[in-house]
């Protein structure tokens, strides 16, 4: 078996700042990786390393795609990359709004990534975004409605089934779950989980909150200033943080 | 041919908040577990015996040593391995029943028992009919089973636990003070679960508090020796 | 009809052949070599400043200057008739700068320059009808940015295009475009035909005559050679359609042409009367 994922070396600076340093790890299909850190660990500047939207200055990131097997993410062709981000990988933004056509019907946004690669059947396309809000727990009766009239929590499912419509094989969030209301945050955690257990998705989830991390990963990697500082199984980071900082982190936790 | 086998296990806790204190817990542990053993530890508050058991689970991290377990048909090796290694044997070779319920919030509790089975590819009808049985044997009674467990009494989530150990025929068991929070008509339920698993040739480690339990299910003994007088480690 | 300006030798000693200079025409020649070998493709040319503003046809004057000769004989319409303003003084000007012959009938023309309709009268070979385009880009009104328009061309990434269509869909239950309807050419770039009506699609897939596109404010060519496949976009549910009526022309009693709406009086009264004036007029 191969990892779906390789990363090493990766330093990303802007200007004479280190955002991420010397990063390295690999994920194996089926894992689910946190990366959690405070603002400013670099957490999201790696998230973007890692999806091909900034170009590191140092290291590689090596995904082993079905398409063409290995490849190296920052050697693809614009072309290649580009069809990749809409077949093989998903991105959930933290925002929607950012990962969202806002003025097509949510039926269009789901149905984008299969139009994209030569579905022209109106019909098939329509039934299989209804079964998409199906399954994120949105009602049918709203498949013709813009995502400017959805609630947030709403538009961040519309966002995971619109990345999800073409079955990627690695998903990247970047904290797929902030700025929306507690429950609303459960909510779709709940519904991250069960789809990630049943699709058998490899994924990277960028969070600050610990509690999600703990819900939704397998393993952690704890950054501070742009390095990884603590790396393993979640429950063992959590339980048992070998490292200052993360030690610091987890007794930070406001008990409820 | 022993399933589990400690040797020279070390581990101690950094406090970097307390400027580094170094709090030593678990030197040079060794013992072998083996098909229809129960071994129980034995120790004072405080020697160790929980970190030892969270430590075999991958949960605390050994500073030194090793922790073989037997996983399709070769021996592991647990201490330093790959977090993928630590949960392909945590899903099929390896259960834990902890202290307390941390489970998934908002799903039911039948649910919460059949996930384990259903992870290793069991039919969902038939993972959840197997997890309302083993709830049934715990007395759960029905009408709890399509609740979240969070708001059950501590006994009722303690044997929500249980089952969701249980579903799976792990060939090691982990136990960490099973019966705590139950009276004595369900301790006696879980003790003929525990004696049907070890009968069936689990090899199963444990902490029983409860000097009955212990030697109701126990086979052996192992004493987890304090290095020395410990101030309150959480375990 | 034929014009008289040709017989009088009436070219303007005040303006080289046919209003542009000659690297100017030669800019403009190279930008159509291009577009025709690259069906489809917006070729960015140096727009001059004509003597008429901005969406009044600029781009395929450019086009028509670039390309016409002594022996050439030009048509121009607006909206399928010769006769309205702007078809007429067109017209004119070539007749002045270019000293060419002019004509109102389709297969008597050499060159047809035309705004917002493809004439009934199948084109032959060795015509070459000008088109006049506002906006080139035909994913404009999806994606605002030139960048991503140009890199969405590079990569055929066409996705967008479909979502609209299915949006159309999914808000009128059909697609509801009826002019401007976008085309795939020679099965590699999505282009707009420029604001003609659907109804004149079908005449652009391998039609035997040069097709040119200029856009004047965009400064953009692009061209469908002959015999090219242009195949206007649908869903295999929801295939492509052209206009029908019920009714026929009121004055030649064609029922196959594309049929103007004309209020006749304010109580409302209405009939129906080919675009194309030529068409019309010669079925009389």
């Amino acid at each position: 078996m191969t990892p779906i994922l390789s990363a090493s070396g990766l330093t990303k600076r802007f200007g004479n700042r280190a955002a991420c340093r010397d990063v390295g790890f690999e994920l194996w299909p089926g894992e689910v990786l946190g990366i959690v850190g405070e603002s400013g660990s670099g957490k999201t500047t790696l998230l973007n390393c890692l999806a091909g939207r900034l170009r590191p200055e140092s290291g590689s990131v090596v995904y082993d795609s079905a398409a063409y097997g290995p490849v190296d993410v920052h050697d693809l062709s614009e072309a290649r990359r580009r069809l990749l981000s809409r077949t093989e990988w998903g991105f959930v933004n933290q925002d929607a709004r950012d990962g969202l056509r806002m003025g097509v019907s949510a039926g269009a946004n789901i149905g984008e990534r299969l139009m994209a690669v030569g579905a022209r059947h109106y019909g098939d396309i329509r039934r299989t975004a209804a079964e998409w809000l199906e399954r994120v727990e949105i009602e049918q009766d709203r498949l013709d409605d813009r995502p400017t009239t959805y609630s947030g929590g709403m538009r961040q499912r519309l966002q995971i089934a619109r990345n999800l419509v073409s079955h990627p094989r690695l998903v990247l969030m970047d904290e797929p779950t902030g700025g929306l209301d507690v429950s609303v945050q459960a909510r779709i955690l709940d519904l991250l989980r069960g789809l990630v257990e049943r699709l058998h998705l490899s994924a990277v989830l960028v969070t600050h909150d610990l509690g999600v991390a703990r819900l939704l990963t397998h393993r952690l990697m704890v950054m501070q200033g742009g390095r990884v500082v603590e790396q393993g199984l979640t429950d063992q980071v959590l339980d048992d943080p070998q490292d200052a900082y993360t030690q610091m982190l987890v007794a930070s936790i406001l008990p409820v | 041919m022993p399933l589990l086998r400690v040797s020279d296990l070390t581990k101690s806790f950094v406090i970097h908040a307390q400027g580094g204190l170094a709090l030593e817990v678990l030197r040079d542990i060794s013992m072998a577990v083996s098909s229809g053993e129960c071994v129980a530890l034995v120790g004072p508050s405080g020697a160790g015996k929980s970190t030892l058991l969270r430590s075999l689970y991958g949960n605390y991290r050994a500073d030194a040593g090793s922790i073989l377990v037997r996983h399709d048909n070769a021996m592991v090796e647990l201490v330093g391995a790959e977090p993928r290694t630590v949960l392909e044997v945590r899903r099929r070779t390896m259960g834990f029943v902890s202290q307390f319920l941390r489970v998934i919030p908002r799903v039911p509790t039948v649910d919460v028992v059949a996930a384990p089975a259903i992870a290793l590819g069991s039919d969902s009808r038939d993972a959840r009919r197997r997890a309302e049985f083993l709830l049934g044997l715990l007395g759960i009674p029905a009408k709890l089973w399509s609740l979240p467990p969070a708001t059950f009494s501590g006994g009722e989530q303690q044997r929500v636990n249980i089952a969701r150990s249980l579903i799976v025929d792990y060939p090691v068991l982990l136990l960490d003070e099973p019966t705590a929070s139950l009276d004595a008509e369900n301790r006696d339920r879980v003790i003929d679960l525990i004696r049907q698993r070890r009968e069936a040739g689990a090899a199963i480690v444990g902490i029983f508090h409860d000097a009955a339990v212990r030697d109701a299910v126990a086979t052996r003994v192992h004493d987890v020796t304090p290095l020395a007088p410990v101030a309150g480690v959480a375990a | 009809m034929q014009d008289a300006s040709r017989d009088s030798g009436v070219e303007s000693q005040a303006y080289n052949y046919a209003y542009l200079d000659e690297q100017t025409k030669r800019m403009i020649r190279r930008a159509i070599l291009k577009a025709v070998a690259v069906p489809g493709y917006q070729v960015p040319f140096g727009g001059r400043e004509m003597p008429l503003p901005y969406g009044w046809g600029t781009g395929g004057i450019q086009v028509t200057a670039a390309i016409v000769g002594r022996d050439d004989v030009l048509k121009v319409i607006d909206q399928g008739a010769d006769d309205t303003t702007n078809a007429v003084s067109i017209r004119r000007f070539f007749a002045k700068v270019a000293g060419v012959a002019t004509t109102t009938r389709t297969d008597e023309a050499t060159i047809i320059q035309t705004r917002h309709r493809v004439p009934e009268t199948p084109l032959a070979e060795g015509q070459i009808i000008v088109f006049q385009v506002p906006i080139p880009e035909p994913l404009r009104m999806l994606e605002p940015r030139e960048t991503e328009t140009r890199t969405l061309h590079a990569l055929s990434e066409y996705g967008v295009m479909q979502v609209s269509l299915y949006e159309s869909i999914a808000r009128h239950g059909r697609i509801a475009k009826t002019y401007n309807y976008p085309v795939m050419v020679n099965g590699r770039y999505i282009m707009s035909p420029s604001p003609i009506p659907k109804f004149d699609n079908p005449k652009l897939d391998r039609s035997p005559a040069l097709q040119l596109y200029g856009a004047g404010r965009e400064k953009r060519i692009y061209a469908v050679p002959p015999h090219t496949p242009v195949k206007s976009l649908d869903f295999d549910d929801h295939p492509f359609e052209i206009e029908r009526w019920d009714e026929c022309c009121a004055v030649c009693g064609a029922r196959d042409s594309f049929l103007d709406e004309v209020i006749v009086d304010d109580t409302g009264k209405r009939m129906f009367v080919c675009s194309d004036t030529d068409w019309c007029e010669r079925r009389r």
